[in-house]
């Protein structure tokens, strides 16, 4: 399947790079439909990855990039549930998400996310997965998640440490603040910044040039430099199950849900 | 900068980027109504406050703040 187009996302094969394009409105929450595409994805990818050698992540919609975690949905399938039957389900989606992210970490081609705009929680996880990000002048990085009372829980805080400094780590996600492109740049996170608007151009000719080298050699040295936290990444599972069991989640998540005012992304 | 600077600057930033006449935009306006936006246009607005003072202002400050007169303060106080 060398091409696709589905609810929350679609993508094709451009000039040897499969480009995954993101578009399921508001802002690219990922829910159970978007992580049932980002599967079907996941189970091409070996087909796909013998006619590319790049991928790019993006998104088409205005907003941004994804705002990560679809919490109306996590809050209203909770709903009505036993506690233990609540977190039973969150794992089990944790460790789909797990899985599809790390089968998108370890990809034998040169990954790019092409981001802008609101690249939060789960979004800016699904960013860090990639080899290099790219960003335009209007993305907007967060882990909004200690604000619900939670860890991120789709592989962030091992993959940021991987990344950065454990300092800068600490302060992006004990404060839960967001901070812009320039900043993002100035850590070490992203590595281009485009003009707004220009994210994809920019990645497409980073693909372009990543292709003219050996393939093999190529995949070597991402495996070299970027090793997959596995231990860490199953640690934060446990201790994300741990804390959704807490009661302060549950009124996070409903403060989020039921809040109409103009500032439910807002610290 | 003075602090009227900085709020006159603030004013015709969202003015053009929210396409609204900047005459219409007063100091004590409560931008998400002025403006009609919601928390991400807000933080669109703080991303293009941040590139144009070339400063960074961490979200947590605005919490709370939602008139530009208080906005112009903070940032003030970052420059």
């Amino acid at each position: 399947m060398n091409e696709f187009k589905g609810q929350a996302l679609s993508w094709q094969v451009v000039n040897g790079a499969i480009e995954l394009a993101l578009h399921r409105e508001p802002c690219n929450e990922i829910g159970s439909l978007t992580l049932d595409e980002l599967e079907k994805f996941t189970a091409a990818l070996p087909k796909l990855a013998n006619e590319a050698h790049a991928l790019i992540i993006h998104s088409t919609l205005k907003a941004g990039f994804s705002a990560g975690a679809d919490l109306r949905e996590l809050y209203r399938r909770s709903q009505g549930m036993e506690k233990s039957e609540a977190v039973r389900g969150v794992r089990e989606f944790l460790e789909r998400i797990h899985g599809m992210m790390n089968t998108l970490d370890a990809a034998p081609l040169t990954t790019i996310a092409a981001v802008h705009g609101v690249t939060f929680g789960g979004g800016f996880e699904l960013a860090l997965v990639c080899d290099i990000i790219i960003a335009d002048r209007s993305a907007r990085f967060c882990f909004p998640e200690l604000r619900l009372g939670l860890i991120p829980g789709w592989g962030g805080i091992p993959r940021l440490k991987r990344d950065l400094g454990n300092g800068v780590v600490r302060d992006l996600l004990l404060t839960g603040r967001s901070f812009n492109v320039m900043k993002a740049q100035q850590i070490g996170l992203v590595s281009q910044i485009a003009a707004e608007g220009e994210a994809l151009r920019v990645a497409r000719a980073t693909a372009s040039q990543a292709g003219k080298f050996d393939r093999r050699t190529a995949i070597a040295a991402k495996r070299f430099m970027k090793p997959i936290p596995y231990e860490e990444l199953k640690r934060e599972i446990e201790i994300f199950c741990e804390l959704f069991a807490q009661p302060a989640v549950e009124e996070g998540l409903r403060k989020f849900v039921e809040n109409e005012g103009p500032q439910p992304y807002l610290p | 900068m003075p602090t009227d600077q900085t709020l006159d600057e603030i004013l015709k930033l969202a003015a053009a980027h929210f396409n609204v006449p900047r005459e219409k935009l007063t100091p004590d306006d409560d931008f998400f109504k002025t403006l009609g936006i919601d928390s991400l246009q807000a933080l669109d607005l703080l991303t293009r406050i941040e590139h144009h003072f070339r400063i960074e202002l961490p979200d947590y400050e605005l919490q709370g703040v939602s008139d530009f007169r208080t906005l112009a303060n903070r940032i003030q106080a970052r420059l």
